[in-house]
């Protein structure tokens, strides 16, 4: 047992449980609730870091989050997490921690010459030094962030689990201290739902480190009371080890929960809708400003006395208490209990008379009034420090021996959330510090946060804003009392953001503001120096606020110095914006469950399973996985599509096409509807035609394209592309309802509801035959372009006779629940035609050879139809969404990109996609770019690479030659041909 | 998350909403000219100040109008398309 420094009695510690862990590789020993960096308190180690750029010795100086220096590495591979800070990782048997500087050890640290150099590393200095010469940053960068990083990132992939949940409630209390918990218990008592958090592992807050009585009990008693009255509420949820870290509009707070008991979920993310707000969540104390205030065993008094009460770690033996105000006194009080020796009390103050001070010093404690701390000596930690008159009085100076310095400079309550939800903050001249100005929301702050730190005034301050909330949300108060601790006497804060320049070594000691970022008032200075004026900007260029603590210790001391600097108040000065999240967040906690193959949801079509069975790769578009092509054995994916090219085009081939959108179009006005939206004549479609439709956007550029049909007189069925049908779907709603809500129109997707079955080639007629179908299929009968409703295998299809491929072509559509039957019959039935499946890519190669595009992949919403050569179906009669903006000049100039085919000139080369066009061989810039290649392919069918793009002027270019080059810069030799590379004539398609 | 009242559907989360660019009626009819016609297809007003807005509630495919304050961000009230040309007929 090496705990030098815990105490033989006291603290919440459970002395029965004690747990090993290791720090930088020792092993030590500490207590169940003891956080890390108490037990490393109790085990004696002081220096636990070192800064980030000056690598000075750092310990560890707060108790919760606004702790700067104790910053660690906890665990390691994959579950390592870095930049945690010490006083909030609670310990844990086998716990692996180490500090996240320091090289060779955080004890004798090179880097340490930076100290040394001080003067030449000020605020700005890398911006100065690297930024002046292009290229300078690039080479040292590597070096700079392994001098002045912070943690490790974990190696591998996050393998926690985390989770998320929505929760209301009427009543959120944020903090669990003297305020929130009388809040939570006010509101509970008068029936609202409520939701109290707090970030500790047990509720109390700073209750948990208190000597006084409430309700003439001791604090610890009435706390155990109050806890056990909430759990057994059945409308108040207590949410422990839980932090409110964002509040968004419309009172909605972002909670995340650690530590869960069942360890299936590491971290929860609540995200709650409250009615109320209650922000309760204390204060941070300030630290002082003064030369080498960052030595190890400088603490906030507060802290020192969380230590010895809480966790019954008294971190050294001599102290001496730096205060600006009455609380500071209660370290001296709770050190001297703990069998410590207090050197004496500097305090800036003249007069001296609260309660604490009183009682201080009936104690036996000295107290040096008018008196300031000059500096702090040592090397490695505290060995003293040098006192000096405030002003005219005080003590002469002289020298202390300390080990520990416990300093007060006051409270910044937390009005982190306050500020989040848009409220401003107000400066009060007493006690100095910004308090919560009104809310903007449905909130109110109660307690320290709000700017009362008396025990007795949190406690009615609480139980009146819990009363509140729950009022006016509607429930009546009850009529309790609030609880009552014993009033106390204390002096007035007395501001001091600095103390007197001294003459000697001392003034030429670093005094730290934001230790975190190892910013100086020497740096602020420089800063005022050289012309910043505007806090965000003195932020930005000192770093001051920035780091995981956000500031939360020494923002106001920067600001209130930048203020005497500028000549201005504080509140002239102001605060920079607080922003989410209160303290550092995981990103797996963000991202909950929505991870790996939850990260988006899969469409699978009901052909999915025969496709897996058969071994097909899977192409993810849009939503859907679509197979890819279907390998067979030894096949890789170039032979496998000239395979399947090849038989469709001298056979058949079959394809899942049920991802393509399909719209259900009904009404009275269905025709007007389509004539506006669409731009061919939908009038002209007699019933059981199909026609081939291009939407067009409001600028005239090509949207989506697809086949529709008319089923009925007022019915149609319309077919969008697979990754348009959501867009096309609330496209038309936004139309219909917004500017044309007198047409009569119902719309409805079916693209769930029906499959598609593709069936292209010469035999694709036979397999129907040999299926059973009931319709007459000769072309006279059932030309190109109709729809037919049929049996087929005894089951209701209805049939389309409209081809991707320029083949002989049907699409079977049928019910999605018969569609992996109606797939396996066609199988069976096309297998004496040497039936092929073919998946995506082959279906872009047969459609490449008939220039048909893809919208989105050939256009790209800078594409009129005219540029794609499709005026034949362009209606000169009537007039449609588009059309006026094809008339504009810019559509209608000669020379707009025009859709081209190209074929290489070594007949061998497949152009890659998205080459550039340019004309020449020289590629001596200012080289134009003419166009470029959208989709490009080995053709099986023709022998030879085939490819598609836009050209400028493309039509009358024919026959030119051009050079293609991709961005690799490989370089094909091309002629610009005509779109159409099969069957230009159309006659296979309508055979 | 913020919330918005959808007229069909009362208070639902932000994250539910589409937003449908400002209120911006086809004025312009085919035979204008290409600048009066290139000002109702390409350009919008975007002013600092109240705004009419379309928004579509995702889940029920319901487009309606709202009227945002967008120095604030603050969504002032929404209403139903023919509640809002009643209103600007009655203004008129």
């Amino acid at each position: 047992m090496s705990q030098a420094f815990r105490l033989p009695v006291g603290g919440r510690i459970r002395r029965d449980e004690p747990l090993e862990f290791t720090f930088n590789g020792r092993t030590l020993s500490g207590f169940a609730g003891d956080t890390l960096a108490s037990a490393l308190l109790a085990n004696g180690c002081r220096v636990v870091g070192r800064s980030f750029k000056y690598h000075r010795p750092r310990g560890i100086m707060a108790a919760g989050a606004e702790e700067p220096n104790a910053i660690v590495q906890v665990g390691r591979g994959q579950h390592a997490e870095p930049n945690l800070k010490a006083t909030q990782v609670e310990l844990q048997a086998g716990l692996e921690a180490r500090s996240v500087r320091g090289w060779p050890s955080v004890n004798f640290d090179l880097g340490r010459i930076n100290d040394r150099l001080g003067g030449v590393l000020a605020a700005g200095f890398y911006y100065k030094t690297f930024m002046s010469s292009a290229g300078s940053w690039h080479r040292s960068e590597r070096f700079i962030r392994r001098a002045a990083g912070l943690g490790w990132a974990p190696t591998g992939s996050d393998p926690d689990r985390y989770e998320s949940r929505n929760a209301h409630c009427d009543v959120l209390v944020v903090g669990a201290g003297p305020a929130g918990l009388s809040a939570a218990r006010s509101a509970a008592l008068a029936g609202a739902r409520v939701l109290l958090v707090d970030d500790q592992p047990e509720l109390g807050g700073a209750l948990l480190a208190c000597r006084d009585t409430i309700d003439r009990m001791p604090a610890k008693d009435w706390l155990a009371a109050q806890a056990a009255f909430l759990e057994a509420q059945p409308r108040v949820r207590v949410l422990r080890r839980c932090t409110a870290f964002g509040y968004h509009d419309h009172n909605f707070l972002s909670l995340v929960q650690h530590d869960l008991t069942d360890h299936a979920v590491v971290q929860r993310l609540w995200r709650v809708r409250a009615k109320q707000v209650v922000l309760a969540q204390g204060a941070f104390e300030r630290s002082l400003v003064f030369p080498n205030n960052d030595l190890p065993g400088v603490m906030l008094a507060s802290a020192v006395s969380t230590y010895i009460r809480r966790y019954a770690v008294r971190p050294g033996c001599q102290l001496v208490v730096f205060t600006n105000n009455d609380s500071g006194y209660q370290a001296a009080i709770d050190w001297l209990e703990a069998g410590g020796q207090v050197e004496a009390i500097v305090d800036c103050r003249d007069d001296v008379r609260g309660d604490l001070p009183r009682t201080a010093q009936s104690m036996g404690a000295r107290i040096l009034t008018g008196t300031v701390v000059a500096g702090a000596r040592g090397r490695s930690g505290l060995r003293s420090v040098e006192v000096a008159p405030a002003a005219g009085s005080g003590v002469a100076r002289q020298k202390l021996q300390c080990d520990v310095l416990a300093m007060s400079g006051g409270w910044n309550p937390a009005v982190h959330l306050h500020s989040q939800s848009g409220g401003r903050n107000q400066w009060q001249p007493e006690p100095a510090c910004f308090t919560p100005g009104n809310p903007v929301q449905a909130a109110v702050s109660a307690g320290a946060c709000n700017g009362v730190f008396g025990l007795r005034e949190c406690l009615a301050q609480g139980h009146q804003a819990g009363q509140e909330a729950a009022r006016r949300w509607g429930f009546e108060p009850a009529f309790d009392e609030a609880s009552e601790a014993p009033a106390m006497q204390s002096g007035a804060l007395m501001p001091l953001w600095r103390v007197p320049e001294m003459r000697g070594r001392l003034a030429a000691s670093k005094q730290f503001i934001d230790y975190q970022n190892d910013t100086t008032l020497s740096d602020l200075r420089l800063a005022l120096r050289e012309g910043f004026e505007h806090i965000e900007h003195i932020k930005r260029y000192t770093a001051l606020g920035f780091g995981t603590d956000q500031g939360k210790m020494g923002n106001i001391n920067g600001m209130a110095l930048v203020a005497e600097g500028l000549g201005k108040t504080i509140p002239e000065v102001g605060t920079t914006t607080f922003r989410p999240p209160f303290t550092p967040v995981r990103f797996g906690a963000c991202a909950g469950g929505d991870v790996g193959d939850l990260y988006e949801p899969v469409r699978k079509t009901p052909l999915h399973e025969w496709q897996v069975e058969n071994g097909a790769p899977f192409e993810v578009v849009g939503q859907w996985l679509r197979a890819h092509y279907y390998p067979h054995e030894g096949e890789d994916l170039e032979t496998a599509v000239c395979r399947e090219c090849l038989a469709t085009r001298a056979s058949v081939g079959i394809m899942d096409a049920s991802t393509l959108g399909k719209i259900d179009v009904s009404g009275p006005d269905a025709e007007t509807f389509l004539e506006r939206l669409y731009t061919h004549d939908i009038a002209r479609m007699s019933v059981g035609r199909c026609a081939y439709g291009v939407m067009l956007g409001e600028d005239g550029m090509v949207m989506d394209d697809g086949v529709m049909a008319r089923l009925g007189p007022e019915r149609f069925y319309v077919t969008t592309t697979t990754g348009g049908a959501a867009n096309v779907l609330s496209w038309m709603e936004l139309w219909l309802q917004t500017e044309w809500p007198d047409l009569q129109v119902r719309l409805t997707s079916l693209t769930e509801t029906w499959s598609t079955i593709a069936l292209a080639g010469p035999n694709s007629r036979q397999v129907l035959r040999a299926m059973g179908c009931d319709v007459d299929l000769e072309p006279e009968a059932f030309p190109f372009m109709t729809t037919r409703t049929a049996r087929l295998e005894n089951e209701p299809v209805r049939l389309f006779r409209i081809s991707f491929s320029g083949e002989l072509a049907y699409e079977i559509n049928v019910r999605s629940d018969r569609a992996d039957f109606m797939w396996r019959r066609a199988m069976a039935a096309g297998a004496a035609f040497g039936i092929t499946p073919y998946g995506t890519e082959t279906m872009h190669v047969l459609r490449a050879e008939k220039g048909f595009i893809i919208v989105g992949q050939d256009t790209d919403g800078s594409v009129t139809p005219v540029d794609l050569g499709m005026n034949w179906m362009m209606s000169k009669s009537k007039d449609y969404i588009g059309r006026r903006s094809l008339a504009r000049p810019d559509c209608v100039r000669p020379g707009r990109k025009q859709w081209v085919g190209f074929r290489s000139l070594d007949d061998r080369t497949v152009v890659r996609e998205g080459s550039q066009l340019v004309q020449g061989d020289t590629l001596e810039p200012p080289v134009p770019l003419l166009g470029h290649v959208s989709s490009s392919y080995f053709s099986a069918c023709l022998g030879y690479p085939i490819a598609l793009g836009l050209l400028n002027d493309g039509k009358r270019r024919h026959g030119e030659e051009l050079l293609a080059v991709d961005a690799g810069g490989g370089r094909t030799r091309v002629r610009v041909v005509a779109p159409v590379f099969y069957d230009p004539e159309g006659e296979r398609q309508h055979a | 998350m913020k919330q918005i009242r959808c007229p069909l559907n009362g208070l639902r989360n932000i994250d539910e909403f589409v937003y449908g660019g400002e209120y911006h009626p086809v004025t312009e009819t085919a035979d204008t000219d290409s600048r009066q016609w290139a000002r109702q297809v390409f350009f919008h007003r975007n002013p600092a100040g109240l705004v009419i807005e379309w928004w579509c509630h995702a889940p029920s495919s319901y487009w309606f109008l709202a009227e945002r304050d967008t120095r604030s961000n603050e969504m002032l009230r929404t209403f139903t398309l023919e509640a809002f040309l009643a209103m600007k007929d009655a203004a008129q």
